[in-house]
């Protein structure tokens, strides 16, 4: 049961991130780049003020899965390094970035291999 | 007519986006992309007991974008993408879409210079803000703690 | 002979011997269906990019144009033709397999009306030939303007599908009953300050009104003159635009269509209709073209429209100006 409820939420938050992506989307005309760019920004900036784990403990896969959770890692990873030293400080954010960018390249690099892009056929 | 005149008639006449469809659109998929993340979360937990938090979390988004990646090539995640909208651009799903539809769409002008060189024509800019933003906090978390 | 400010009577006959269309898949399905004279199954047309496909197009529509009145490529005074993609090259590569002399020009998508305009102009003068050509695609398109055709993005409901099709026309001395192109009114490139790249049909639609609204009073012709007026690519949006502005200024359309808004039926989901440098030739050649040689319309005025934008320009925050020239189409009753 209290699964089952995780998964609701993670539904609900979910689902109300990308519904202010949509209006956003809907409102300013912003293209897909700068949605992406805005809502990591916005992960950035609420795991820096501390408010995100609080929502994570809350929805879950609900606030991680959408951009705003590579956000936050990134910050997770800089205050990790900032404990250690000024090195660590400014390249453990990105060491914590590795996972998601090497899968994007890497897959990035082997679809386009295989697939081809077609046209839309609305 | 007067160029302020003729912007407030176009404001006013265009046709605007259906508001109520393509939110409850951005919604579903949206909220269903995380289930999806979140029952992967889940398995891996299952699966591999003794891996740390942080690592689960990693394996999890990488999930999601093998999967967001192959729908791309698939040719699906843009038909999805022009229903859904925000709800397939914002999870992680729809940035491995923004990095692997360039790389698709150059790979004409060879590996290299096409496909190597335009693969982030669109998912740049994420990179760049989460690079500056990743050596800004650490800054910021490194200048607090020398005054603890 | 100049009448007016902006337009232009030819004084010689310049008949439109022959046209020749070639519809996508997409566009094939839509309104104009019966009409086309030849449909690609898919539109990459066994290339190896859609680029490729689109030269491919341009080569063939060019070759079976001719093909259809039996005109050698060598009879012909030269190539005239434009498209979308950097330095058109589409128009510019298809015309290395003839040895014609080749011009190539860019209106964006009023190229055609531009194409119409030079070309009968010349056959007017000294030329006995010209070929007139336009084309879009698109997959071409979609590079050069938007995003990776892979990219989920959501369509705008003001966005328009570009056309993937081309269009030829053959201009010619040679009496006979075709149809004739008997002037032209040039248009002026009018910016009224929309930067929204997807709404292309409020950009261009103030230049279709400023040209069509010097086209009578250079001439002093009405509205009700022509059986038809028919825009470029306005779209829905830009001709109920167009229809405001003209009637503002006292010239009331009832007239007007648009071939952007008719390409395609209402159950496929193109937003506001076709758009692009291939839309108004595609229709062109195949539906009017027929039109015009049954008879059913005699007096067309064709009104190619362009939004002059680039990806780069979009960005730099500048806003999109509209050109459209207004060529006059008949036929003569006395054959």
């Amino acid at each position: 049961m209290e699964m089952f409820l995780g998964y609701v939420k993670a539904f609900a938050i979910g689902g109300l991130v990308c519904m202010i992506a949509q209006i956003l989307i809907n409102k300013t005309k912003m293209t897909s780049a700068r949605i992406l760019v805005m809502f990591l920004l916005l992960g950035v900036f609420l795991e820096l003020v501390g408010v995100f784990k609080y929502i994570e403990n809350f929805a879950g896969a609900g606030i991680t899965i959408p951009i705003t959770g590579f956000g936050s890692t990134i910050v997770k990873g800089a205050k990790e390094g900032a404990k250690i030293g000024l090195f660590e400080a400014v390249t453990y954010g990105f060491r914590n970035m590795a996972g998601g960018l090497t899968a994007a390249i890497f897959f990035g690099f082997f679809f386009a291999l295989i697939f081809r892009s077609h046209s839309k056929k609305a | 007519m007067e160029d302020k005149q003729y912007m407030e008639y176009v404001h006013a006449n265009a046709q605007k986006s259906n508001h109520i469809v393509t939110l409850v659109w951005a919604f579903l998929v949206g909220g269903i992309i995380c289930c999806i993340g979140q029952g992967f979360g889940d398995l891996f937990k299952f699966a591999l007991p003794d891996w740390e938090k942080s690592k689960i979390a990693a394996l999890v988004s990488m999930t999601m974008i093998f999967l967001g990646s192959f729908l791309t090539g698939l040719g699906v995640y843009d038909k999805l993408g022009a229903k859904a909208g925000g709800g397939s651009i914002v999870p992680i799903t729809g940035f491995a879409n923004s990095v692997v539809s360039p790389a698709m769409e150059f790979n004409k002008e060879g590996i290299v210079l096409g496909m190597m060189a335009k693969m982030f024509v669109v998912a740049g800019p994420i990179i760049v803000a989460g690079t500056v933003s990743s050596v800004v906090s650490g800054l910021i978390y490194w200048i607090i703690g020398l005054f603890n | 002979m100049k009448v007016g400010k902006q337009t232009y009577l030819l004084d010689n006959k310049v008949y439109i011997q022959s046209a020749y269309s070639l519809a996508g898949p997409y566009e094939s399905k839509g309104n104009f269906r019966d009409y086309f004279d030849c449909v690609m199954e898919d539109d990459e047309w066994k290339c190896k990019s859609h680029e490729m496909a689109e030269i491919e197009m341009q080569r063939f529509v060019i070759g079976e144009c001719l093909a259809k009145v039996n005109v050698s490529p060598l009879d012909c005074g030269a190539i005239m033709g434009g498209d979308l993609i950097n330095q058109i090259v589409p128009t510019s590569f298809s015309a290395r397999d003839f040895h014609t002399p080749f011009m190539g020009l860019y209106n964006a998508c009023a190229t055609f009306g531009e194409a119409l305009s030079i070309g009968s102009t010349l056959v007017n003068g000294d030329f006995d030939k010209i070929i007139c050509c336009t084309s879009s695609h698109y997959a071409t398109a979609e590079r050069q303007y938007r995003y990776p055709l892979e990219l989920g993005t959501q369509p705008t409901p003001e966005s328009q599908w570009t056309v993937t099709g081309s269009g030829a026309v053959l201009l010619s001395k040679k009496p006979g009953e075709y149809p004739l192109v008997k002037g032209y009114t040039i248009g002026r490139v009018l910016d009224f300050g929309l930067t929204d790249p997807n709404n292309m049909g409020g950009a261009m639609a103030p230049a279709a009104a400023n040209t069509i609204i010097t086209h009578f009073k250079d001439t002093g012709r009405s509205p009700d003159y022509y059986d038809l007026i028919i825009t470029g690519d306005l779209g829905r949006f830009g001709r109920e635009t167009l229809h405001y502005l003209c009637k503002k200024e006292g010239y009331v359309l009832d007239n007007l269509n648009d071939c952007g808004s008719m390409m395609y039926c209402d159950k496929q989901k193109a937003g506001q209709g076709g758009s692009g440098a291939g839309c108004c030739s595609l229709v062109f050649a195949s539906y009017l073209y027929r039109r015009l040689v049954e008879k059913s319309l005699k007096k067309v005025l064709f009104v190619p429209t362009g939004a002059m934008l680039s990806k780069d320009s979009a960005l730099q925050g500048e806003s999109i100006p509209g050109i459209a020239h207004a060529v006059i189409i008949e036929r003569e009753d006395f054959y």
